[in-house]
């Protein structure tokens, strides 16, 4: 009896934090996507979703996403694969890490001075030969500095399984006389797949909902969702539209994380 | 910035001459502390509660809702809570980029302290209960010692977390209040300007300095577990 008084003092702060910042912003937002930007009950939001605009700038989204996840994914293994055979891997791995430590704002800020039409590429090129380029404000520089941001938190999760590896199990794939690739391709990847999935959630659904790197590296040029939401909560003041948005990307994420399987259960 | 002609240090005078820019620096770390140690205390109980619930599914279904705000993309937090605190009718500024750190820090600090309480050995509890010790003295004697580590960690995790946000304070802070990322992020709109550089470079050397503070709280865990085997 006593017990249960004391677990409902504990629970009741925890619990009050639940209902007010975890279930009711989900409630309201799922709220406000049922009315116009005048105020009224309607459907229409969901119906302009659904018109050209706006599934033209969901897959455009989708699109910049994976390949922000293909190209971390890519860069990202065989990096993790090298830092576990080197000697000092977990100060490597703490070099890796260190990026990710500092502010977004400032990495990004970093990039404008770098890819800047009198910034370091630029004079670099010049000096090769191939004159300056307009870098920033364009599709690369976006997917640049998304993938140079997600990197580290693509290297983790595939260090982490990787490490878990058990070595033996390669020596024996190549006694029993498999090639490199085979190897590979049959013993190592399928054992870090859950690695690699857990690497994906982390960089696909930030990538689907950036929003401050569109405006300060892609120049407003690349919309994603996050920008769309953005833009419709703060600029527009269009609640409505921007909650349906935030609903779709609910369900994408949801979708997405059950699709690659569920991500840490519980500790 | 591009005619490089000698070192200098003007940028950084010019930084701290700004008292704007110091007021606004003076006040991302109010709500960075603040934030950290408010939902660090309800990170806590939180964590004690998830402990002390004993049916599995109610355990998994607390556990789910606390990665809810840890998963889902910093936009959809930021939206969702200006909604909210409109409704409330909550003046934005101060308060509300308070109440939504608090609120983005709790589960992070209930993830560091959740390992270490089952970490630990029930029959202390049990123990100290035949012993004689009230609830009281079980959390301040028994169950708080155990788990300080863990609650350093969470602490230094919900301040950095809290000094790096920035999706969330754009959203909830309104006109007359900004934070550091804020402002970073609507000076480096207008383009590239030497004090942005001089106050990154600080920022960066605060990170580090937390960072290397945060290693050593978790180095000084580890051998301690280390040295609880060995007994």
């Amino acid at each position: 009896m006593e017990n249960k008084f004391t677990r409902n003092i504990y629970m009741v702060p925890y619990a009050l934090w639940i209902a007010l910042f975890v279930i009711a912003p989900i409630l309201l937002v799922l709220y406000y996507s049922f009315f116009d930007i005048e105020g009224n009950l309607s459907l229409i939001n969901y119906q302009k979703f659904f018109t050209p605009v706006y599934l033209k700038m969901t897959l455009s989204s989708f699109w910049y996403a994976f390949l922000i996840t293909l190209i971390s994914l890519i860069v990202a293994y065989p990096t993790a694969y090298l830092l576990t055979k080197t000697k000092h891997k977990q100060l490597w791995l703490l070099l890796i890490i260190v990026p990710s430590w500092i502010n977004l704002l400032l990495k990004a800020y970093a990039f404008l001075g770098i890819f800047g039409t009198y910034g370091i590429t630029n004079s670099f090129l010049e000096v090769i030969g191939i004159g300056s380029q307009q870098i920033l404000f364009t599709d690369f520089s976006f997917i640049f500095v998304s993938v140079y941001i997600f990197i580290p938190f693509m290297i983790l999760p595939i260090f982490n399984s990787l490490n878990e590896l058990n070595p033996t199990l390669i020596d024996a794939a190549n006694d029993l006389g498999a090639s490199k690739w085979t190897t590979f391709r049959r013993v190592i990847f399928p054992l870090t797949i859950d690695g690699v999935k857990s690497g994906c959630q982390v960089v696909f659904i930030p990538a689907l909902s950036l929003f401050m790197l569109t405006r300060l590296i892609a120049g407003n040029r690349v919309i994603t969702l996050g920008t769309a939401i953005e833009q419709h909560f703060l600029v527009t003041q269009d609640w409505g539209m921007g909650s349906t948005i935030a609903v779709f990307l609910i369900i994408i994420m949801f979708l997405f994380m059950s699709f690659t399987g569920t991500r840490k259960r519980g500790i | 910035m591009f005619d490089f002609e000698s070192f200098t240090l003007d940028w950084y005078k010019e930084l701290f001459q700004d008292t704007r820019l110091l007021i606004i620096v003076l006040n991302t770390l109010v709500i960075a502390l603040l934030s950290s140690l408010i939902s660090t205390i309800i990170g806590v109980l939180g964590a004690i509660a998830i402990y002390q619930v004993k049916k599995r599914q109610t355990k998994n279904t607390l556990l789910s809702l606390n990665n809810v705000l840890i998963v889902s993309p910093d936009v959809i937090i930021g939206a969702s809570f200006l909604i909210l605190f409109t409704m409330a009718g909550l003046k934005l500024g101060f308060y509300s980029v308070l109440l939504s750190h608090v609120a983005f820090c709790i589960p992070i600090v209930v993830l560091m302290v959740l390992p270490k309480l089952m970490e630990m050995s029930p029959t202390l509890i049990d123990a100290a209960r035949d012993l004689g010790a009230n609830r009281l003295n079980v959390l301040t004697k028994v169950i708080l010692p155990f788990i300080t580590p863990g609650i350093f960690a969470g602490f230094f995790m919900a301040l950095t977390y809290s000094l790096d946000d920035f999706a969330v304070t754009f959203f909830v802070t309104g006109n007359g209040f900004t934070t550091l990322s804020v402002e970073i992020y609507s000076l480096a709109r207008r383009g590239i300007s030497l004090n942005i550089n001089a106050l990154s470079t600080l920022l960066f050397l605060f990170t580090i300095i937390l960072v290397v503070i945060y290693y050593f709280i978790t180095q000084r865990n580890n051998k301690a577990q280390i040295g609880g085997i060995r007994k």
